[in-house]
């Protein structure tokens, strides 16, 4: 067995890892809004609560697992397993710790936001299968929050792209050695942090299953397991927005020699993990317009303007 | 436009630090078997039927608490005792109906039916939520201590005619011209 990017130890270590770490961020998610809601949320099953994503997990395992009779059964099956899918496979490219990885890619920062733009076909093809009209409302409004934020998502990353000059995530990090890029590219960093937050659905960009006006949006009808993954699928993509951006912005593993590489990767991302957590906590759902005109008529022109700004201000410098 | 854009903005941030801040804000929570959480005196919970200070029933079967009830979860059938009491010879309530109103507390002429500060009343069979009088019934006065009805009231029982009671006058008698 060797220690190296894209040994199969390496590849089983990480996937196994970023499952369980998905799995027990619902405890992490419950517990944190319960700290900042002055409550202490669920503390019985196991130490501090930890065994309480081995009972959500025997629940949902066990759960009937139901199709429903007028749905299309196989686009219902598939849609949740595409976004399991893009997720983890956009974890292969992410430089975890020197000589851990799955892939060295040299279109890293590509290969992400192809996997993103794919996450859009699950939730419009559980929409359109499930045959329900809070489905498909889900997956319209879905489709098109991703669709617009994507744009921008990638013209955020451009910024640091021109920096390092190159899109291979290792080579990003290392070129932050001399300092991280969220002080250049600030303003690239918040967009990508709001943009990161319509990717993956998260509140207070959870248009797309809004409870109180559209049931639970795309996956109204998934149960079982299916529901499951659609769930998990969600915090591995928190997990990953994290990661990308601890790896883009905030140096990944890079941190001062008293602590292992892996563990400033994991601190840094944990922070984000958290801060997204405290947005739920925090902020209000907009309406969906409000969202769309916040997307189009600001974020782009923003996105927009930074990177002119940083094309300038490096062909200044040469 | 710039304003606009700056109110929100400061708004969000302020709302993430307040919200944060409550991280350092000991929790609310009480955790209820381990910790018994303080019941106030009148708070409505099971229901009892109180003795008088003589250690007699208070119940006089009047089915006032039984018509007040909004569920209809009391049942009672009245009974009378040698001495002229009125005593319910059966007193039924089905705790898996009642909503704990305290109607019946309202209604009670005799102080008899009561509500007390419990409510750790769950059952794995439902019949048992069905109470009988041997289980609703407790050996003290409840919250009145001193009340005793037959001892004010005007009904007459052996051992006590009419007008034997307190602060009561002797009934008048129509037929004499004495004052």
């Amino acid at each position: 067995m060797t220690w190296e990017v894209g040994s199969a130890l390496n590849i089983g270590v990480i996937l196994f890892s970023v499952i369980v770490i998905a799995a027990m961020l619902i405890w992490v998610e419950r517990r944190l809004l319960s700290l900042w809601q002055e409550r202490l949320g669920p503390n019985r099953v196991g130490p501090f609560g930890l065994l309480q994503v081995v009972a959500d997990m025997i629940k949902i395992f066990t759960k009937e697992d139901w199709v429903p009779p007028f749905s299309d059964r196989f686009s219902f099956v598939l849609a949740p397993t595409i976004i399991m899918m893009v997720v983890l496979l956009s974890f292969s490219v992410i430089p975890f710790a020197p000589g851990m990885g799955v892939i060295d890619s040299n279109i890293g920062i590509l290969f992400v936001l192809a996997m993103a733009s794919l996450g859009a076909y699950s939730v419009m093809l559980a929409g359109l299968a499930s045959d329900n009209k809070y489905a498909l409302l889900g997956a319209l409004r879905a489709a098109a929050q991703m669709v617009s934020y994507e744009v921008f998502m990638g013209i955020s990353l451009l910024g640091v792209v021109a920096l390092s000059g190159s899109f291979n995530l290792r080579e990003i990090v290392l070129s932050q050695s001399d300092g991280w890029y969220v002080i250049p590219q600030l303003i690239g960093f918040v967009i990508f942090l709001i943009a990161g937050v319509a990717e993956s659905h998260r509140l207070p960009f959870d248009i797309p299953e809004a409870e109180q006006e559209i049931v639970a949006g795309y996956h109204t009808e998934y149960s079982g397991m299916k529901f499951g993954m659609f769930f998990v699928g969600e915090y591995l993509g928190l997990v990953l927005i994290s990661s990308l951006i601890t790896v883009l912005f905030f140096g990944g593993w890079l941190g001062p020699g008293f602590l292992p590489p892996i563990v400033w990767f994991v601190l840094k991302a944990f922070v984000f993990v958290a801060f997204f957590i405290l947005m739920r906590a925090a902020i209000p759902r907009p309406r969906y317009d409000q969202l769309m005109t916040y997307g189009w008529l600001f974020l782009l022109p923003l996105s927009l303007v930074n990177l002119m700004v940083t094309g300038v201000i490096i062909l200044l410098g040469q | 436009m710039f304003n606009l854009i700056k109110d929100t903005l400061t708004s969000q941030i302020v709302t993430l630090w307040r919200v944060f801040s409550h991280a350092f804000v000991k929790a609310d929570t009480v955790e209820y078997p381990e910790q018994e959480p303080y019941m106030f005196p009148r708070w409505r919970g099971r229901i009892i039927l109180s003795r008088d200070p003589d250690g007699e029933e208070r119940c006089v079967a009047c089915n006032l608490c039984a018509v007040a009830c909004p569920v209809d979860c009391i049942a009672l059938q009245k009974g009378e005792m040698e001495d002229g009491r009125w005593y319910p010879e059966f007193f039924r309530i089905n705790f898996s109906r009642c909503i704990m109103c305290g109607f019946c507390e309202e209604a009670c002429p005799t102080n008899a039916i009561q509500l007390t500060p419990d409510f750790e009343m769950a059952e794995y069979v439902r019949q048992d939520m069905v109470w009988e009088k041997e289980d609703l019934l407790i050996d003290g006065t409840g919250k009145y201590h001193d009340y005793n009805f037959y001892r004010v009231a005007g009904k007459q029982i052996s051992g006590k005619d009419k007008g034997e009671a307190l602060h009561e006058a002797p009934p008048v008698d129509v037929k004499s011209l004495l004052p």
